[in-house]
């Protein structure tokens, strides 16, 4: 915070700016509410209203979309609603990807976190420096990478087959497995940077007294870090999980027309063939429900966190 | 750490845990090995993934001279205009409104504000392209570099903003309070002395928010007009008709420019800070 160095002349720094408060944030809370915030309510609007044919809206209101999200009424509309699983299991299939995701990047990101924290000064910058170059690489550049590797006349299988390894390439694009593949790799450095964060401020006279009274490594970790970094975890999960469920380019480029993903159900809308605005509106609002209820429960996480550590 | 001397001999380092170090390798395998092998292959002569043709720059010379350099040249022309503006705009927005959050007192709705703030960085990204497009649509306004513009703007400000108010954080406010104290007027006390030493946090602000511009393809993909195209919007483009040699040059660019980027910012973080400790 800004010290709270009161001063003699009755000006204090911390609110040398109070005057002119409104002033400095207004640029940037105009810019956002216009430009977001009423956007996203206009979305939910147009979620409500009635298709035009070739993209567009006609002003009246209407149930279709949601309606056409749980239940089929026939090529024509009009036998009786009949529920289906057709965009439900785009959104469960999204869901379980971007936990699996989640899951493999906490798996492999949480060591490599632990371990940069825990070098000496000197290397710690070097294997830092080296996980935020990722971070900063244009993602499409990694996902094309990636797809340039495990396509099936890609190096891995080439290379394979020169060897004598394989006689016909392994099937790795366009299948589910790429589409994991690619979310891992996409986000891995989201869940490292978070974690290494906290387990920096991790005060290790903790897991010494732990070892002092006898906990094996494995329970000092369990018992005694994990609960002491669980907010850069948490953050880290989210930071994950969020782009994961509403990722674009992964599912896209690596998993091809069959494996469709949120991302891809919400662009069809618009910019492929389907072409039906308010049902693509429809979607992106479910997707933004679940990605809220995620950010909520963190929210509530910290809040807690926060009362507890006093 | 300071607790060592009365550890029990023979005991475990509490610190280390066996297999991690094997993870952490594995961690910068998968995140470097697909990268790598581009740049290696967007330097052999031959087409071929088994042969190695020898080294060659012909790939480079297709992307700036070849049969698609000039599509290439628009779409990094509008690409770098773009993420300067859109930089340059979210960094001043972000600069002032840090300002307004943490040098202007407790007010009712900093929370709120906070989270206005932060907006951009909490909606998904394919959720706030849908809406930008709808709303752009509503508005009749025309799909071209302008509504990307404004577009990358809203969504840097948050990216801008982190880096600065971290920096602002930090700075005490005793040094403007001397400033103050000795006659200076508020706007010498902010030009002076307040400015120089949030100035590594505005550039950190700067270049994160320049290479997140850079990077965005799903919003502009939504929002950029006919015709127009970024890097990303072209490269994906061309992608979708196979990955051909030149565009492992490009992507090999720029991941060399992103790699100077880092460089770059960690520079500053580095300058930066030292000037806090010297202020110390």
């Amino acid at each position: 915070m800004a010290g709270g160095a009161t001063g003699t002349g009755g000006h204090s720094v911390s609110t040398a700016y109070a005057a002119l408060r409104t002033w400095l944030l207004a640029p940037s809370w105009i810019t956002i509410a216009i430009f977001m915030l009423g956007p996203v309510l206009l979305m939910a609007i147009y979620s409500v209203l009635t298709k035009e044919f070739r993209g567009g809206v006609i002003w009246e209101f209407s149930l279709a979309s949601y309606d056409q999200f749980f239940f089929d009424r026939g090529l024509f509309g009009d036998e009786p609603p009949k529920f289906h699983w057709t965009y439900l299991a785009i959104y469960i299939r999204s869901f379980v990807q971007a936990s699996v995701a989640t899951v493999l990047c906490l798996v492999i990101g949480f060591p490599t976190a632990y371990f940069i924290a825990t070098r000496p000064a000197s290397t710690r910058m070097v294997w830092l420096f080296l996980v935020t170059i990722p971070y900063w690489v244009n993602l499409l550049i990694r996902t094309v990478s990636m797809k340039f590797l495990i396509r099936d006349t890609g190096p891995i299988n080439e290379w394979l087959i020169a060897f004598g390894v394989l006689d016909t390439p392994i099937k790795m694009i366009n299948t589910d497995f790429a589409v994991q593949l690619g979310l891992f790799y996409s986000y891995l450095p989201f869940m490292v940077l978070p974690i290494y964060a906290a387990v920096e401020r991790y005060d290790f006279a903790l897991s010494e007294a732990a070892a002092d009274l006898y906990a094996s490594r494995w329970t000092t970790l369990w018992l005694v870090l994990l609960p002491a970094v669980k907010p850069g975890i948490i953050a880290g999960c989210i930071l994950v999980f969020v782009p994961s469920l509403g990722a674009f380019l992964a599912p896209d480029l690596l998993g091809g027309a069959k494996n469709f993903m949120i991302g891809s159900l919400i662009e069809e809308q618009f910019k492929g063939a389907a072409g039906n605005w308010p049902f693509g509106a429809a979607c992106a609002m479910v997707l933004l429900t679940m990605v809220l209820l995620a950010v909520f429960f963190y929210a509530r996480q910290q809040a807690k966190v926060a009362r507890s550590g006093g | 750490m300071s607790f060592e001397w009365r550890k029990p001999s023979g005991r475990f380092n509490v610190r280390r845990y066996p297999g991690f170090v094997h993870l952490a390798i594995f961690c910068l395998i998968i995140l470097y090995a697909p990268l790598l092998i581009v740049a290696i292959y967007s330097f052999n002569a031959s087409t071929s993934i088994t042969l190695w043709g020898g080294f060659s720059l012909q790939w480079y010379e297709e992307v700036f001279f070849g049969l698609e350099s000039d599509k290439f040249k628009a779409a990094a022309w509008n690409s770098f205009t773009i993420a300067i503006s859109a930089a340059t705009v979210s960094t001043c927005f972000a600069t002032s409104a840090a300002l307004g959050m943490l040098r202007a007192g407790e007010f009712r709705g900093r929370p709120l504000s906070f989270a206005l703030i932060n907006l951009p960085l909490m909606v998904p990204e394919i959720v706030t392209a849908v809406a930008t497009l709808i709303f752009f649509n509503w508005i009749n306004f025309e799909r071209g570099i302008g509504t990307i513009l404004v577009a990358h703007i809203v969504f840097c400000i948050p990216f801008a903003y982190l880096p600065i108010a971290a920096r602002l954080e930090g700075i005490s406010g005793i040094y403007e309070q001397a400033a103050l104290d000795l006659y200076a007027t508020r706007w010498q006390a902010f030009r002076l002395v307040l400015f120089p030493l949030m100035a590594p946090g505005i550039l950190s602000g700067f270049l994160l928010a320049f290479i997140i511009s850079l990077d965005d393809f799903i919003i502009t993909n939504f929002v950029k007009g006919a015709g127009i195209e970024t890097l990303p919007t072209a490269i994906f483009g061309a992608v979708k008709q196979g990955i051909k040699p030149n565009i492992m040059a490009i992507s090999t660019l720029l991941l060399v420019l992103s790699f100077l980027f880092v460089t770059l910012s960690w520079m500053i973080g580095r300058m930066g800070t030292e000037v806090k400790e010297t202020a110390k």
